[in-house]
């Protein structure tokens, strides 16, 4: 493997932004809604960052049941099969720790509080977009 | 029509559908992530919306249409289509969402009747309205013309 820290100490920044904050991120968008699946995976795309999608919380637990990891899920709250809520908890249950935020069109004053303890790092309102995208990977990039 | 009129006439039209409400921020932001790598995106995710909302308006029709009207249910399409109009930034339907939801809440039948019609209306204008500004994409596209995004100057 390179030596990245080398590298970064020698004042190669671009590497340090490269790695750390575009090309190694990788996000879970779980949503049944393909208008959102489609925003998201290109919001996504446009920053660099590799994604995968999911329609709903059953699929986002079996994708790390069978071993797949990610730094970001959006997840989303009211889905068929399993919802936002149950997703997360089982997720954290399972020892995921990646950063979760909760996207739905649900305001903030619309008991998302059930949401949040479910084991929420962020919440942003739809519709989501470039500047609520990276509030959520700034976030991501503490936690990194 | 010579390209140029063509370009002008889409800049206006862009802006009059922005400044009569019809869309708003979030179209923008889909027109910004339309790139060469992703030519189509715009209208791949309004076709999306397009086929989601008559499914949840047939739904709806049908839900309201019932002998005994299951409010949770009527909220839950109501939900979904207020969703789907804000992710693309139709924002007359997606306000004409928060009014049927409003009598949905209330469990008021003949409100959530009238502002069905209502969310239909807007629905049928806003698709009218985009299908014309994508037919005059494809004549500039195919005029050898290219879109003026940064024109629009928001």
């Amino acid at each position: 493997m390179e030596d990245i820290g080398a590298r970064i100490l020698a004042g190669d920044h671009q590497v340090q932004y490269g790695q750390n904050q575009r090309t190694k991120i990788k996000a879970l968008v779980v949503d049944d809604n393909m208008i959102n699946q489609a925003l998201h995976r290109t919001l996504l795309r446009n920053l660099g960052i590799e994604n995968h999608v999911v329609g709903n919380g059953r699929e986002a637990v079996d994708v790390h049941c069978s071993g797949r990891r990610f730094d970001l899920i959006l997840m989303d709250l009211d889905m068929p099969v399993m919802n936002g809520i149950e997703a997360t908890k089982k997720l954290r249950a399972m020892g995921i720790q990646s950063t979760i935020a909760g996207v739905s069109s649900r305001s903030v004053d619309e008991n998302i509080q059930e949401f949040w303890e479910a084991g929420l790092d962020d919440y942003q309102q739809k519709p989501l977009n470039f500047p609520k995208l990276v509030s959520i990977l700034q976030k991501v990039n503490h936690s990194v | 029509m010579e390209v140029g009129q063509m370009q002008r006439q889409w800049l206006d039209y862009t802006k009059s559908l922005f400044l009569e409400g019809f869309l708003d921020g979030q179209f923008l932001q889909l027109q910004q992530l339309q790139d060469e790598s992703n030519p189509d995106f715009v209208v791949e995710v309004v076709s999306l919306f397009f086929e989601d909302s008559e499914k949840l308006l047939n739904d709806l029709t049908s839900a309201l249409g019932q002998q005994s009207v299951d409010f949770k249910r009527v909220d839950a399409h109501v939900h979904q289509l207020k969703g789907s109009s804000s992710s693309i930034g139709a924002q007359r339907v997606k306000n004409a969402c928060i009014a049927l939801r409003n009598y949905c809440e209330e469990q008021n039948i003949e409100g959530c009747i009238g502002c069905l019609q209502q969310v239909k209306h807007e629905y049928n204008m806003v698709k009218n309205k985009l299908e014309n500004l994508f037919r005059l994409e494809q004549q500039i596209v195919a005029a050898g013309g290219s879109i003026p995004m940064t024109e629009l100057g928001f």
